[in-house]
């Protein structure tokens, strides 16, 4: 388990420094969106290597989430509205 | 056998994503490191979905990782999409040595339809 998952941990340390030192928010909203595929790759892992499936419910709501939080920032990245 | 491809795909989804991080610190640009990072972290969580798949089989996880992996391959590059249009928008300026810029020069000639 740990040869897939420690990698997908220094990935995720990788994502978290663009996040604190990226220049512009647009850099900081890339990250954050990697961060999210991530962190439902972890999850994948989680539920086949400990054998809890519940892991994978919180994989595909997660996946979900990201997505339209990514559309949202973008859309706030562009100056307008959310109901525009 | 069919358990060795599945670890296989999720060794090279795992190498995937950490070199798409990688690129995420190395690249000097917003847009340069959307695309190193966005394609390869889309392949590789797709690779693991599809290794996850393959071990467990036609059970409740084996099913609802292809769904998750499915919807990762068609909704990341929106996402994508939609983050460099809103980072050109705000008026990030490309890095110094980029020599095109071919959405400049689209909306440049056009006149301005909304707003």
């Amino acid at each position: 388990m740990s040869i897939f998952v420690l990698p997908l941990l220094l990935a995720a340390f990788l994502c978290l420094y663009r996040i604190g030192k990226g220049p512009t928010a647009a850099d900081r909203m890339v990250a954050i969106d990697i961060l999210g595929l991530i962190v439902v790759a972890v999850c994948a892992l989680i539920a086949l290597f400990l054998d809890q499936s519940f892991f994978m419910d919180i994989t595909l709501t997660f996946a979900l989430l990201s997505f339209v939080g990514s559309l949202a920032l973008a859309k706030y990245l562009e100056g307008r509205s959310l109901d525009d | 056998m069919i358990d060795v491809i599945g670890y296989i795909l999720m060794g090279i989804g795992v190498i995937f994503d950490v070199f798409g991080c990688v690129g995420l610190i190395r690249f000097p640009d917003v847009y340069n490191r959307l695309q190193a990072s966005t394609k390869c972290v889309t392949l590789g969580t797709f690779s693991i979905m599809l290794g996850i798949f393959l071990v467990t089989g036609f059970s409740a996880t084996g099913i609802k990782a292809l769904l998750c992996g499915v919807f990762v391959l068609i909704s990341s590059p929106v996402a994508a999409h939609a983050l460099a249009r809103g980072a050109y928008k705000s008026g990030v300026s490309l890095w110094r040595g980029s020599i095109i810029d071919k959405y400049g020069e689209d909306t440049q000639d056009r006149p301005q339809i909304d707003k």
